[in-house]
């Protein structure tokens, strides 16, 4: 954690360096599980990312009243707070929705995504990049989870949003909207990502901080600190 | 004279098989079980082994250049790939449909897992288990064999396996040991299948413990869970219906994803012909050959794991 922080790069960091679904693979079990249709992915993100944003603040203004000992079962606390509050949203303005995610909005609570970013960040920073931390997060969990959505939607239902897409010109592979379609989707995005943002980094040479001593080619830290 | 001391390190037995001429066998051995696929259900059987054959090498290569990687298709794999998942597929699937398969197969199964020799289930397997998943009704419809027919067109037809699930009159077992019956283009007919592997058996592509051990297991079970009662049913019939003859001889055999050891392949054979038959008998799928194979493929590293020899002097693992 050298590098000082700044707000853009904090907001950045959770779309593309620290994707939490294709790079960090947090928070699993929702990206696979409701991501049958693009809708779904678009309202399990946004439910997320408003948990995300409220725990995050919080728990960043109480990071110094809470004994490290108890800090647990405090962010619990918090998070299941505000997963209450969407929960509750949700069934009020948009049933539909939340009939489709069911048992997942609940289970927000127990999302890695969120622990992680409590535990990784919001504990050890200020209110405001907190926020913008969750935002950042909260959006690169949504986008991620509604393109898997969305390609599972496309070929296995044939459709987009709900709109006919390819519906009628060839039958959609039903296996895409079953769980093994929802591995395989997964999987290859998440190859895909890594091959699209390694090719950026080999364009802007090796970002090596503290050279890590593998002596990767390209690398100039590590030809000093380790061995050849 | 210094050359006559030669060093070098392992391996030093070497042969002359390679990789083409393995290939090339099977595909020699399929072709008897291809034939009997275009006798009983005609042209379009056919036109199917055409298209996947065909799709097969041509994602192999298109896969291949994408992925900046040497060219493979030389090695006949893919064709090979290819020509087992058309045998797989029922006669009247859309030719479309078939050209998914093989991508499945090829492009996702095999070379995004690092290619020939990588791929952690059988490719065409896995693209048949898609194409059931994906288009359960298509894959599932079946027509009578030409030489049956007594209607002019082809209609909706039951295989053994679907009779013996849904009721019905059962085949002859002669028709069924010939071919004569619904089914997958190149599972029908044992006989043909049985000739392509004891042609892979006299090449020494395949060693007999597989084939033998896996439909042995299976007509064991058949015989002891009979219909009524213990030690009643007949082998003979689970044996020569549905895929079990293409699966034990050219799918459970596949190099990669089977057991390296002798004691690893008897276990792998033994678990096929169980999971087989617990398919067959207690679920609701007509058909368990494929779903047995790609669980067992699954397995396989865990079976060589355990079946890893001692190295001489030292103990034995597990």
């Amino acid at each position: 954690m050298a590098e000082k922080k700044t707000k853009v790069s904090v907001l950045l960091n959770g779309l593309l360096n620290e994707n939490p679904t294709f790079r960090l693979l947090l928070g699993m079990c929702p990206s696979l599980a409701v991501t049958t249709m693009a809708k779904n992915g678009l309202g399990m993100g946004a439910a997320a990312t408003f948990v995300l944003v409220g725990s995050n603040l919080v728990i960043s203004l109480i990071r110094k009243i809470v004994p490290d000992k108890v800090r647990i079962p405090a962010y619990i606390t918090v998070i299941a707070g505000f997963t209450t509050i969407v929960q509750m949203l949700m069934a009020a303005f948009l049933p539909e929705i939340n009939k489709q995610l069911g048992i997942f909005i609940p289970l927000i609570v127990v999302n890695c995504i969120i622990f992680a970013r409590a535990e990784m960040f919001a504990q050890k920073n200020g209110p405001l990049l907190s926020v913008l931390d969750g935002i950042g997060m909260g959006a690169g969990f949504t986008i991620a989870i509604t393109i898997i959505g969305s390609v599972r939607e496309i070929l296995g239902a044939g459709t987009w949003m709900g709109i006919p897409v390819t519906v009628n010109l060839f039958e959609p592979a039903v296996m895409f909207i079953l769980p093994p379609g929802g591995f395989l989707v997964m999987g290859l995005l998440v190859a895909l990502f890594n091959h699209l943002t390694k090719k950026k980094k080999e364009g802007n040479g090796l970002e090596c901080e503290s050279g890590c001593g593998v002596g990767c080619p390209g690398c100039s830290k590590a030809a000093n600190g380790g061995e050849a | 004279m210094e050359n006559t001391l030669f060093v070098n390190s392992s391996p030093h037995i070497r042969s002359e098989v390679t990789t083409q001429r393995l290939m090339l066998d099977v595909i020699i051995a399929l072709i008897p079980a291809a034939f009997a696929g275009i006798y009983f259900f005609g042209i379009r059987a056919a036109l199917l082994i055409a298209v996947t054959v065909i799709s097969s090498v041509g994602f192999e290569y298109i896969i291949r250049k994408v992925l900046k990687r040497n060219n493979t298709i030389g090695d006949f794999s893919a064709a090979v790939t290819g020509l087992i998942l058309a045998l797989n597929l029922p006669p009247t699937l859309p030719i479309w449909m078939a050209i998914v398969g093989s991508l499945f197969a090829i492009v996702i199964v095999k070379q995004l897992f690092g290619g020939l020799g990588y791929n952690f289930v059988n490719p065409a397997l896995a693209a048949r288990a898609f194409l059931v998943v994906s288009y359960g009704a298509r894959m599932t419809t079946w027509i009578q064999p030409l030489t049956k027919a007594t209607a002019v067109d082809a209609v909706s037809y039951a295989t053994p396996m679907g009779v013996l699930k849904g009721g019905g009159e059962l085949p002859q077992l002669i028709d069924m040991f010939l071919g004569n019956i619904g089914g997958s283009l190149g599972e029908t007919s044992a006989l043909a299948l049985i000739i392509g592997g004891i042609y892979l058996l006299a090449r020494g592509v395949i060693s007999w413990h597989i084939p033998v051990v896996y439909v042995g297991t299976v007509g064991l079970f058949a015989w002891i869970i009979g219909p009524e009662g213990i030690f009643t049913g007949n082998p003979l019939f689970h044996i020569l219906a549905g895929g079990l003859m293409l699966g034990a001889i050219f799918m459970a055999t596949d190099y990669t994803t089977s057991p390296m050891t002798k004691k690893g392949i008897v276990i792998y054979a033994f678990g096929c012909g169980l999971l087989t038959m617990l398919f067959r008998l207690f679920t609701n799928m007509p058909e368990g050959v494929s779903y047995a194979i790609l669980l067992m493929n699954v397995a396989v590293p865990m079976i060589d794991r355990y079946t890893k020899p001692a190295r001489f002097g030292g103990k034995a693992h597990v």
